[in-house]
């Protein structure tokens, strides 16, 4: 039986200081302390039960990974249940904890309310003349890629080979609707002459199949095995293949398809025939073509395009909603995002312009092209790279994503709320509403566990072990009637 | 909804298909596409003015 998917996305956001020293890494500490200090007591993140460096096909790689641990800069919890850091030289939001995709589409968008909140706390403070510049997106066009992951909760039950293999060909090819475009190519061998526009904006930088980097030889799969929950019955798949999303739709359609195939994989719904033969040069292939028409070479010896893999998924996908309902990913949840898939397959087959709304890649494009027209300019000209960048600009009145008629799925509400609030439905509420509540006594707090000061030694861990306990159904009544942490502690029985 | 989506189906049936239902996605993209013609002609007081500067100085660590 599937399993809920509980689910999430980190994004790390391109940063640079217009008009003086651009030092990424002391600009996304000014961006991220100017927010933490005004929105409330700081609370640090606990670095206790991480562990990177451990691998799921079953070993464990610390020394090779000394880059990776994260630098201990800036990291904090913030109120909603997501957490705001430092990694490598990027600022970083990881969404709290979601029940389902549209849920985590709404703290995606509210991690860009947060960016944007920081950017103008963080102005007065940086010096005369200078100007903080963040993009959601994921690549400088020079080569160097960073990343926007993202997180589900699978049966650690479910063979670990046959979720590599059963996943890989959706990971290939979902880019089709979820690929946020980009100007040029970085990939080795390529030239931006021969690639002027791609689908995706990560594709050029995959180089494995299955493996545990993210930063170099980045693997389609990534093995990390750290699942932040009880590892005898869970798994966190670490998601690193796709694109940091602008519109709204593709955001849902990346995590609702997903959550759905993984689904299909842990029932045994879905098959071997969609192997692809080569899926790294596939990954590129399918990213190097926005005609969409290319074919790939499958392990059968068919041939098949993106576009048909795709409907063949969502085919098996309504066959699976009809046999076996989708309560995994939420009904309701699941029905739109089936939905959406099929328009966006029929758009993407057809009258393309339709889903421009939609598809981030394809509403770049015509952006492009239209301004190209109008202008006169040939491939290669600074400006169309420069209308790439801006796309993903974060500045209020200067991104151009918010000017092309995405289409909204949730409401400015739902977002604004999302800033501060955690979701009721999983363990971030209680992670949020302790540290909203009691800011002063929380000593430190991670995924799985809060570490409570409760006045008199020793400090008190609670784990949270069950991303789906610690709701606000499981707690909430439990949270109010709570005149102190000591108290709260107490009723826990911790 | 979903129920459309046939098995086999060729890519030449799916554009007819869409061809076929028309009407909605015309509706929708006529919408898009004056929206589209907004956006370019308030463009350039948008984008950066040295667009090929801006590029030049656009550089990331990469991260992850």
């Amino acid at each position: 039986m599937a399993i809920p998917k509980v689910c999430g996305i980190e994004t790390e956001y391109g940063i640079l200081v217009r008009g003086g020293e651009s030092n990424p890494v002391a600009a996304s500490s000014v961006l991220i302390n100017a927010y933490v200090n005004d929105r409330s007591r700081r609370v640090d993140w606990d670095f206790e039960d991480e562990s990177p460096g451990v691998d799921a096909r079953g070993f464990s790689y610390e020394d090779a990974l000394a880059p990776e641990v994260e630098s201990h800069l800036v990291n904090a919890v913030l109120t909603n249940g997501a957490r705001y850091y430092v990694d490598h030289a990027h600022p970083e939001i990881s969404t709290p904890e979601c029940s389902d995709a549209l849920q985590a589409l709404v703290y995606d968008r509210s991690a860009e309310e947060i960016v944007r909140l920081s950017m103008a706390l963080a102005a007065p403070l940086l010096p005369e003349g200078a100007e903080l510049l963040l993009h959601k997106n994921n690549s400088d066009g020079k080569g160097n890629s960073y990343g926007c992951h993202e997180n589900f909760l699978v049966a650690r039950e479910t063979p670990f080979g046959r979720l590599v293999s059963e996943i890989t060909p959706h990971f290939v090819t979902r880019q089709i609707f979820c690929g946020a475009g980009k100007v040029g190519c970085e990939a080795p061998g390529y030239s931006s002459h021969e690639v002027p526009f791609q689908i995706s904006q990560r594709a050029d930088f995959f180089e494995e199949e299955v493996g545990l980097e993210t930063t170099l030889k980045r693997p389609i799969v990534n093995t990390r095995d750290e699942p932040h929950c009880d590892p005898q019955k869970y798994r966190r798949l670490h998601v690193i293949v796709g694109d940091a999303n602008m519109s709204e739709g593709a955001t849902l359609l990346k995590l609702g398809t997903t959550s759905i195939v993984l689904s299909m994989i842990e029932d045994s719904f879905i098959g071997s025939d969609l192997a692809l033969a080569h899926p790294v040069p596939a990954i590129r292939q399918v990213s190097h073509d926005p005609t969409l028409r290319r074919t790939l070479l499958m392990q059968s010896g068919a041939r098949m395009s993106a576009l048909d893999i795709q409907w063949q998924l969502l085919e098996r996908a309504t066959r699976y909603a009809a046999e076996r309902g989708l309560e995994s990913v939420g009904e309701e949840v699941g029905r739109l995002v089936l939905g959406l898939w099929e328009e966006v397959l029929q758009g993407l087959s057809g009258d393309r312009s339709s889903v421009a709304d939609i598809v981030d890649w394809v509403a770049k494009e015509r952006l492009l092209d239209a301004y190209s027209r109008r202008h006169d300019i040939a491939p290669g000209d600074a400006r169309l790279r420069a209308i790439d960048l801006q796309y993903h600009d974060m500045r209020p009145g200067r991104g151009l994503a918010a000017k092309v008629g995405l289409r909204t799925f949730v409401s400015s509400d739902e977002v604004e709320h999302g800033v501060d609030h955690a979701p009721h439905t999983t363990r971030a509420y209680f992670r949020g509403e302790c540290l909203r509540r009691w800011p002063d006594d929380i000593v430190a707090a991670n995924w799985d566990s809060m570490v409570f000061d409760v006045g008199r030694d020793p400090l008190r861990r609670v784990p949270m072990m069950e991303p789906l306990r610690g709701t606000k159904a499981h707690v909430g009544a439990l949270l109010e009637a709570s005149t102190s942490i000591s108290d709260l502690v107490e009723r826990l029985g911790a | 909804m979903a129920e459309r989506v046939h098995k086999q189906k060729t890519s030449s049936d799916r554009t007819a298909e869409v061809a076929d239902e028309s009407g909605a996605t015309t509706e929708q993209g006529d919408k898009l596409r004056a929206e589209l013609d907004d956006l370019l002609d308030e463009i350039d007081d948008v984008l950066e003015a040295n667009a090929e500067d801006f590029v030049k100085s656009y550089i990331q660590k990469g991260g992850e």
